[in-house]
């Protein structure tokens, strides 16, 4: 076998052992999807009461909770981003960077200190590279977030708003995650978790015009309210959390497929080069034995004489 | 027929319950409440502790929630928990195992937990 050809092989058995590699990728990201979207739909009616209740104490109520009410000057922000461990996933987390990053240079530009809060183990690696300061990182469960995972992230952004600006906490509250539309759409949003704007709330839940009702409270409204908030900052980080895992995989599992295609079509041309390759060395050794023979019979002929 | 109300008892990641009833009760932080059709319009806050839904069969179902809301509005009651166990999902040998190890450790909120746990357990049998 000629050199050549051998190279040719040789690259062809790696494209394909690639190819296979991808193509497994791809089919385990497209499973997962499945399952993080049956995650997200599981925990969409606990989401959706939780968003009513708030509603309902937020306009049927006269109370002024530091949750809902807007600070008159804020001048602190903190910005979760939710991004994922592993890469191989296109261009999601640098989608989702992209877009904390815009947040946070509007925020500045109106004046407020951003605090960033990062999940996921990939934009802690870009805010590290860069040395920008995070102020509470987050890795380990970006595949498959669980509620205690939700939680742990939830716990220092709700006692960061609850405290003091001057204490160290923040006024405003944004998250920015990767919105699962569909299987070919993601799109990374940017959003603000509080202080609540009830108008969106009440938008996202009876959007029949339906008329709330007069709520008895109890034990009164401001208690309920004050349980109430960390609730629903929990079950929003959760739902971002699961959509951001389905984005994810989502993401992979279109990236996996471009790769496998890509690697078929190498195997393609590189298979079509060694054919090529191979028909060469053969014209070649034919032409030579050709030669050789013509050349010999010359000799022959030419001693007869 | 009695008149009946319908309840969704959902934790944070899935409905662990949903159907008809004739009597909802749930411990509040101010006190045990105990819902009928036609109640009005209520929000609460939820402590941890058994909650008894009593169906139009005749039959009751028993679910240990660990903190959370209840509201009830238009006849339709939501029970929101953030842990919900119905009494034949909790699996009684491991919660006694689970309450002697927070005792040994001291740990109250375990304690409190596997103590609802084992009361909504017997009181569903």
């Amino acid at each position: 076998m000629g050199a050549q050809l051998r190279v040719y092989k040789r690259r062809i058995r790696s494209v394909t052992a690639t190819k296979k590699i991808t193509k497994a990728m791809e089919m385990i990201a497209a499973s997962r999807v499945v399952k993080a979207q049956r995650k997200v739909a599981a925990s969409t009616p606990y989401a959706q009461e939780l968003t009513r209740a708030v509603t309902a104490v937020g306009t049927g109520s006269n109370t002024t909770h530091p949750l809902t009410t807007e600070a008159d000057n804020p001048t602190r922000a903190a910005v979760l981003l939710l991004t994922s461990d592993r890469g191989l996933a296109g261009a999601f987390n640098a989608n989702a960077i992209k877009a904390a990053e815009q947040l946070t240079e509007r925020l500045e530009g109106e004046g407020k200190r951003v605090d960033t809060y990062i999940v996921g183990r990939r934009g802690v690696a870009h805010y590290n590279f860069r040395e920008r300061t995070i102020a509470e990182a987050f890795t380990g469960f970006t595949d498959e977030p669980s509620y205690a995972d939700a939680k742990k992230v939830a716990a220092p952004l709700i006692e960061a708003i609850q405290s003091e600006t001057a204490d160290g906490g923040v006024d405003e509250l944004h998250i920015v995650y990767t919105e699962f539309v569909s299987m070919m759409t993601q799109t990374a949003v940017g959003s603000r978790l509080l202080p609540l704007r009830l108008e969106e709330a009440a938008a996202e839940t009876a959007g029949k015009g339906e008329i709330l009702p007069l709520y008895d409270f109890e034990p009164s409204a401001e208690d309920v309210l004050d349980a109430l908030l960390p609730r629903y900052v929990e079950s929003r980080i959760y739902n971002a959390l699961l959509q951001s895992a389905a984005s994810k995989h989502a993401a992979t599992r279109r990236a996996m497929k471009s790769a496998t295609d890509n690697a078929g079509e190498l195997i393609n041309t590189l298979s079509r080069l060694a054919n090529a390759a191979r028909q060469a060395e053969i014209t070649q050794e034919i032409s030579e034995i050709v030669g050789g023979a013509s050349a010999l019979a010359d000799a022959t002929a030419g001693s007869d004489n | 027929m009695a008149a009946e109300l319908h309840v969704a008892l959902v934790a944070a990641d899935r409905e662990v319950w949903s159907g008809e009833a004739t009597l909802v009760v749930a411990r509040t932080t101010s006190g045990d409440i105990g819902v009928m059709p036609g109640h009005q319009p209520l929000l609460g806050v939820l402590e941890s502790g058994p909650v008894t839904i009593r169906t139009p069969e005749g039959g009751t179902v028993v679910a240990a929630v660990h903190g959370g809301f209840i509201s009830f509005a238009d006849n339709k009651l939501s029970l929101l928990a953030e842990v919900a166990e119905l009494s034949d999902e909790i699996d009684v040998q491991r919660v006694e195992q689970e309450l002697a190890r927070a005792k040994a450790e001291d740990d109250a909120e375990a304690q409190r937990a596997a103590d609802v746990r084992l009361r909504a357990a017997t009181a569903g049998r």
